[in-house]
């Protein structure tokens, strides 16, 4: 132990000599990190962005980002002889002459999807517990900048290699860039310096993918990260967690060994799968040659949905005063995409000027509370869902031997009914769910010891839930919906309302309206005496005597 | 992660549903729940946990010792020929760095969860916000620096330096100009004209009108590609747009064509660069003659001047007139009569 102490102390004299740091870093040690499984979503994300910085290093030593024709002689042998980029004879080449070439190229592929993966549950936990709200709501933007730049960033990498499955994609993004009106065509031969595919488009993506957007997603990161121990971690509500403290383990050692552990476990995994799970065998697509095709391709999955887009939007196109304005790409590609992440960022705020809630918090909401939240975040998974089913169209119709004409127009219609369909049922159990809560609180669980009365009366014994538990239960508010100031005022003029305010009350109502009320301190009392008065023995032979009572309404 | 772990011993037979209210004094005093593990109340299971980590880390350096064997035992490149050298090496190489990095992290994780301390911390909030005083004194300085300025009282500066600060925004602008050239019209041009031959896009030799079976399709370019440069990808660009399919059916099967005996003996030629966005077309369903694309399923019907009977697509593929010249091979009668491939915005027409 000392010999550990003497050994700390040189190196803390020296650094600290030099820096000052020893009350920075005797504060940070100590800093204090929650801990739940959720937690961890953004930090596999956080870790595979660094696995892809240290893989896509690797292959940067390698790969050669030019469109200049060449002929390949390396060791696979079908495409020996044949004409191709440079780019793709390099990622051939790394793949199957250079060792470890092949690994890291799938490690990083993996990398990636597992990244954006990541990122969106990360999204939905942020999303579904309401830890987007003050004074978080700057780290959800930086969220959404993130989640953007991620799948700008993997469509940039895989578009690489220049094989046929990838200049296929880099032709429909083109074909996208082209429907922009007035500037599109402009836009597209800048791009790629003239007509596509042209010469130049491969080394200039290849900056991209390699330093403007990681360097971008770094800093954005370092933000992220920065505000995160600003303001402290979100907790799940539990005995002793209050809005005013955070309760888990300190960073120094606990925290660090669970999480830099979790590192080299996240990267175990994607290694395990670069070794033994192929992912674009680009050698088998061949190089690209923009008259050739094959059928049943696939993107990424993060850009499925845009596919899905493209193949169910209606085939509108207009001519304006000479002009063509073709509306399935520009739609597809790029105005849904921008409605739908436009929104995703909006909504901490809508939901705060709906809500009224300008306070802070810090202990995140279950799901159920927020019904309505919890229904539209639902509703948007759905929309989401259908685009990406969509995308894969032609692979169920062969899966399921259906025709992929009546799939597309299924997905049609589906993508109005479904989201709306799963809003409501998504409510109804979050309101289920409360019911049940409260439940819980007054009567306790349901034991599945059935008794039988002396006057022959059957009833399921009911034990109390623990003190955590009722903590947990008890921990949210139920905020009550506003209500519309009365339509005289006293001297019995009509008062006059702004339409937005109108707007307000409705939503706030329609957001709060239905919520069970949570049991009062008098309920809970009676409940608990009744409890009591059973005693802990006396729950083994008499039962709770109103088993199922239906819950009071709200008061 | 750390859910109580029961601290009540089997000294009860109750079942564990039952026992719920014992679980009452795992609150600590201070609010929190007592968390408590057997390793820290029975020595003989702290060493075991020892043993397991210090285990996991040995399999770790297995692991490394697996990867170094697989870097070596497995060249790759000319040297050898067989193939499943690269599948060995890759899950050598790919197992044995999984191996080294998971147990690493798991052997971290085992210990921090097993023997590191378990007594969760409280650290308080502060309020985020600066009191109200220190606001007003950040507000007031920063007006009177703004005001010491004289940025707002003299309007000349402002005047000047808005709009220098503005046209600095010009030359980041101006410099992309050079990515590329003007449009013109490049988009509409192909390298089909009267007279050029059809070559098959597989062998590329010329064709005849017997090369190609009633209900066959042929993939086609033009017999000038091969005389464009393939510097700076022109020859690549030029096979986007001239990309060709030959289909051939009875004439009587033709339902319309876009002109008037643009067939050649029941041989139809059609640009194969999709009107959607781009892709090339490749599905052709010869007993119904439509073409599908296979990247988002637009289907055009080649017997009747290409229409779009399917999906995102709205314009017919255009169609090149067909005819032979004096040596019996199919050529071009002209060019196309509008612009392939996808739409942009100076295409003009519906």
């Amino acid at each position: 132990m000392s010999g550990l102490a003497n050994g700390v102390e040189g190196a803390v004299t020296y650094v600290d000599d030099r820096t000052g740091v020893t009350k920075v870093v005797k504060k940070g040690m100590s800093k204090v990190f929650p801990d739940h499984w959720s937690f961890m979503l953004g930090e596999i994300a956080l870790y595979s962005f660094i696995i892809l910085l240290l893989s896509g290093t690797f292959l940067s030593l390698f790969f050669k980002p030019s469109q200049v024709e060449v002929i390949y002689n390396g060791s696979y042998v079908p495409l020996q002889g044949i004409s191709m980029s440079e780019a793709y004879a390099s990622t051939v080449r790394l793949s199957w002459d250079i060792r470890g070439g092949l690994v890291m190229r799938q490690i990083h592929h993996w990398a990636a999807l597992i990244f954006v993966a990541a990122i969106a549950v990360h999204m939905m936990r942020i999303f579904f517990t309401g830890a987007f709200r003050k004074p978080r709501e700057l780290n959800w933007l930086i969220g959404v900048g993130l989640l953007t730049l991620a799948l700008l960033e993997g469509f940039a990498g895989y578009s690489l290699p220049d094989d046929l499955l990838s200049g296929t994609g880099l032709r429909i993004a083109e074909g996208v860039l082209l429907s922009i009106p007035v500037v599109g065509t402009y836009l597209s031969f800048f791009a790629f310096g003239g007509e596509f595919p042209g010469a130049d488009f491969i080394s200039r993506l290849y900056i991209v993918h390699v330093l403007l957007v990681p360097g971008i997603i770094l800093a954005l990161i370092t933000v992220h990260l920065m505000l995160l121990v600003l303001q402290k971690h979100t907790q799940w509500p539990g005995p002793g967690r209050t809005e005013s403290n955070v309760v888990g383990y300190p960073l120094y050692p606990v925290y660090t060994a669970k999480a830099g552990g979790f590192f080299f476990v996240v990267f175990g995994v994607t290694a395990l799968m670069g070794g033994f799970v192929q992912i674009n065998p680009i050698w088998l697509y061949g190089p690209y040659i923009p008259s050739q095709i094959t059928a049943g391709a696939q993107p990424d999955w993060y850009i499925g949905f845009l596919e899905g887009g493209l193949r169910m939007f209606p085939n509108w196109e207009f001519s304006l005063w000479g002009y063509t304005l073709t509306l399935n790409p520009l739609m597809a590609g790029l105005i849904i995409p921008g409605v739908m992440f436009t929104a995703l960022g909006l909504y901490p705020f809508l939901e705060a000027w709906v809500t009224g809630d300008r306070r802070e918090h810090h202990l995140l909401d279950r799901p159920r509370n927020h019904p309505v939240r919890t229904g539209l975040g639902v509703m948007g998974a759905t929309f989401y869902a259908i685009l990406l089913v969509g995308g894969g169209n032609d692979l169920i119709a062969v899966a399921f031997g259906l025709s992929v004409q009546s799939i597309t127009w299924a997905l049609r219609i589906l993508i109005f009914v479904l989201p709306v369909l799963t809003f409501i049922v998504t409510k109804r159990i979050c309101l289920g769910l409360q019911r049940r809560d409260r439940d819980l609180l007054l009567h306790g669980r349901e034991t599945g010891v059935v008794q039988r009365l002396p006057n022959g009366e059957y009833l399921e014994v009911h034990a109390p839930i623990s003190a955590e538990e009722r903590a947990a239960l008890l921990a949210h508010e139920v905020q009550r919906p506003a209500e519309l100031p009365p339509a005289y005022d006293e001297t019995g003029i009509p008062r006059r309302t702004r339409r937005l305010d109108r707007v307000r009350v409705r939503l706030n109502r329609w957001y709060f309206g239905d919520l069970v009320a949570k049991p009062s301190p008098a309920e809970l009392e009676a409940a608990q005496a009744h409890a009591v008065g059973h005693g802990p023995e006396a729950t083994r032979t008499t039962p709770e005597l109103e088993p199922g009572r239906a819950p009071s309404s709200p008061e | 992660m750390n859910p109580p772990s029961s601290s009540a011993p089997a000294e009860t037979s109750r079942p564990e549903h039952l026992a719920s209210l014992a679980s009452e004094p795992e609150i600590h005093p201070s609010g929190l729940p007592v968390h408590r593990r057997l390793t820290d109340l029975d020595p003989v299971a702290a060493r075991r946990a020892e043993r397991q980590v210090a285990a996991l880390f040995a399999l770790s350096a297995l692991g490394t010792v697996i990867f170094l064997v697989g870097y070596v035992a497995f060249p790759l490149g000319q040297g050898t020929k067989d193939p499943a050298s690269l599948v060995w090496s890759n899950r050598l190489l790919g197992g044995g760095l999984a191996l080294s990095l998971f147990c690493l992290g798991a052997g971290a994780i085992h210990w921090a969860r097993k023997l590191m301390p378990v007594e969760e911390l409280v650290e308080e909030r502060h309020p985020l916000h600066s009191s109200a005083a220190q606001r007003a004194g950040l507000v007031e300085q920063l007006a009177a620096s703004g005001e010491s300025t004289g940025f707002t009282r003299r309007k000349l500066i402002k005047r000047a330096l808005l709009p220098a600060a503005g046209l600095l925004a010009l030359p980041p602008l101006v410099l992309l100009r050079d990515l590329g050239p003007l449009p013109g019209r490049v988009l509409r041009e192909t390298l089909w004209a009267a007279g050029v031959r059809v070559h098959s896009d597989v062998t590329n030799q010329p064709l005849r009108p017997e090369d190609i079976p009633i209900g066959g399709m042929v993939p086609a370019i033009p017999a000038n590609l091969k005389d464009v440069p393939t510097e700076n990808g022109a020859q690549l660009n030029a096979r986007a747009k001239a990309a060709l399919l030959l289909v051939r059916m009875e004439p009587r099967q033709i339902v319309s064509q876009q002109g008037a005996q643009w067939d050649y003996q029941g041989i139809l030629a059609f640009s194969k660069i999709c009107t959607h966005v781009g892709c090339p077309l490749g599905l052709y369903e010869q007993q119904t003659h439509k073409m599908m694309c296979p990247c988002h399923q637009s289907t055009f019907n080649l017997a009747d001047s290409a229409k779009v009977v399917f999906g995102p697509a709205k314009r017919h593929l255009p169609q090149l007139p067909l005819t032979v010249d004096a040596e019996g091979y199919l050529v071009a009668a002209a060019g196309f009569a509008e612009p392939v491939g996808p739409s942009f915005w100076e295409r003009g027409g519906a």
